[in-house]
């Protein structure tokens, strides 16, 4: 049962919405989430961040990673953008 | 969001339907099966579409299944990398089709019912089509699609809104859209029948409001609106010609599937251009970029960029001129229509029925 819950902490376990894809678009050339009527552009860092949500990581592990791509704690970052996603119900916990 | 490229095509593949829902949102005036475009002037606007930047396309109608092409169709879309949906009723969706679907790469496909209450349904179909579609949904869910229900809700349904949602959630739907009939088409000529009071919206919105809770993270509720009832227009699309793009079923390109009601404009065929002319040139999908258009109050208002001044083609259908302001707004001067239109809409609900060709008749 996924978590009722919108708000996300370094320990929930984020994984794309059943419907939702990520997609490099040529035309724009620029990274998209797709999902019924729907469609985000996502800019670099949002795309590194879904690229890394694959149901078995934590929010904790993919924030060490790109914190180590960037030299910098994303930690807050990475939860926020995720909690907004989950909010629209494009991301799940676990 | 927008970047002066479209993100959406509505793709009405036809006009011909099994069903008769007196909500319908295609014009009155249908387009017959000889003036339909082929399977290639399709792909041709499919791949147009993406070269513009169309990345979600929806296959309707009509009922699309009453295209035999649908499957090549869906075909190129797949290799086009376009998120594609199936917007159907579900009749005519057999195990072959399905199967032939599925393999094509389509992703998602919305079946519409019509009411919890089978009678009801059937009524508004004006067809016994309830069997067919629980059939086209298991098959749904068998063969793996993502799934979405979609239900126009109006009087004769909306008092049911929470156990219609209770069906959706009980056919395994990943998605329901809740859908207040929007006056356009066959919906505006049957609206007195249509139109629910504000006692019956009140209650609506707050089941609708109380379901998105209780179903989240199992079935995601997207509850369009009953724009008559609100205090502000729609902000169609994000604006006229800003991410969405309507092709008929005879290759007529529209910025919005109501925009056939604005006789004032003329709208360029695919057939005689491209799409990327239509788009980015053509003076129907100019008309009302931008604000510059706009008349008062819209003009200094402070929601114009919240809302544009609401929906062009609904200005037109009931004022005349497409420039006005959207008279569901309260700030509108011409609200009153929209009032009234409420205050009139009473008695039986007596429906004038979808056709195609010749309306039978009722007594």
């Amino acid at each position: 049962m996924p978590n009722p819950e919108p708000g996300l902490t370094a320990s929930s376990v984020p994984s794309l919405w059943r419907l939702a894809r990520l997609e490099f678009d040529r035309v724009r050339q620029q990274n998209v989430l797709l999902y019924p009527e729907g469609v985000v552009l996502l800019n670099e860092t949002g795309a590194a961040i879904l690229e890394l949500c694959d149901g078995r990581r934590s929010i904790a592990t993919i924030a060490q990673i790109l914190g180590e791509r960037y030299q910098c704690d994303v930690i807050a970052d990475v939860t926020e953008y995720l909690s907004q996603l989950a909010e629209r119900e494009l991301i799940r916990d676990g | 969001m927008t970047d002066n490229r479209p993100t959406t095509l509505l793709a009405e593949l036809t006009h011909r339907c099994p069903l008769h829902c007196p909500y319908c949102s295609n014009p009155l005036a249908l387009v017959g099966a000889d003036r339909e475009l082929t399977t290639d002037e399709w792909k041709r606007v499919f791949s147009e579409a993406r070269d513009l930047g169309v990345l979600q396309l929806g296959l309707s109608g009509g009922e699309p299944l009453v295209r035999r092409d649908l499957e090549p169709l869906a075909d190129h879309a797949h290799r086009l990398g376009l998120y594609t949906t199936l917007v159907t009723s579900g009749v005519g969706l057999t195990r072959r089709r399905a199967t032939a679907l599925r393999d094509a790469g389509l992703e998602h496909i919305q079946i519409s019912i019509q009411d919890s209450d089978t009678e009801t349904a059937d009524r508004i179909a004006g067809m016994r089509a309830v069997p067919q579609k629980e059939e086209a949904v298991a098959l749904v869910r068998e063969l793996g699609f993502a799934f979405s229900i979609n239900a126009v809700l109006h009087r004769a349904n909306l008092d049911r809104i929470g156990d219609i949602i209770d069906l959706a959630g009980s056919m395994g739907a990943d998605r329901l859209e809740l859908a207040n009939t929007q006056y356009y088409g066959w919906a505006l000529a049957n609206r007195t029948a249509l139109l629910p009071t504000a006692t019956q919206v009140a209650a609506a919105d707050a089941i609708a409001d109380e379901a998105k809770r209780r179903y989240r993270g199992r079935m995601q509720i997207v509850y369009v609106l009953p724009d008559y009832h609100e205090s502000y227009p729609k902000p169609c699309y994000g604006g006229w010609g800003q991410v969405y793009i309507v092709v008929a079923p005879d290759g007529q390109t529209l910025p919005c599937h109501g925009a056939t009601h604005i006789t004032t404009l003329r709208f360029d065929n695919v057939r005689d251009r491209s799409l990327d002319w239509i788009w980015s040139d053509s003076p129907a999908f100019q008309a009302f970029r931008g604000d510059e258009w706009m008349h008062e109050p819209c003009r200094s208002c402070a929601r114009k960029t919240i809302d544009f001044g609401g929906c062009r083609c609904q200005a037109f259908a009931l004022t005349g001129d497409a420039a006005n302001t959207d008279p569901v707004c309260t700030l509108a001067p011409l609200h009153g229509i929209i009032e009234q239109a409420v205050q009139e809409a009473t008695g039986p609900e007596e429906y004038r029925y979808r056709y195609l060709k010749l309306e039978p008749v009722r007594s």
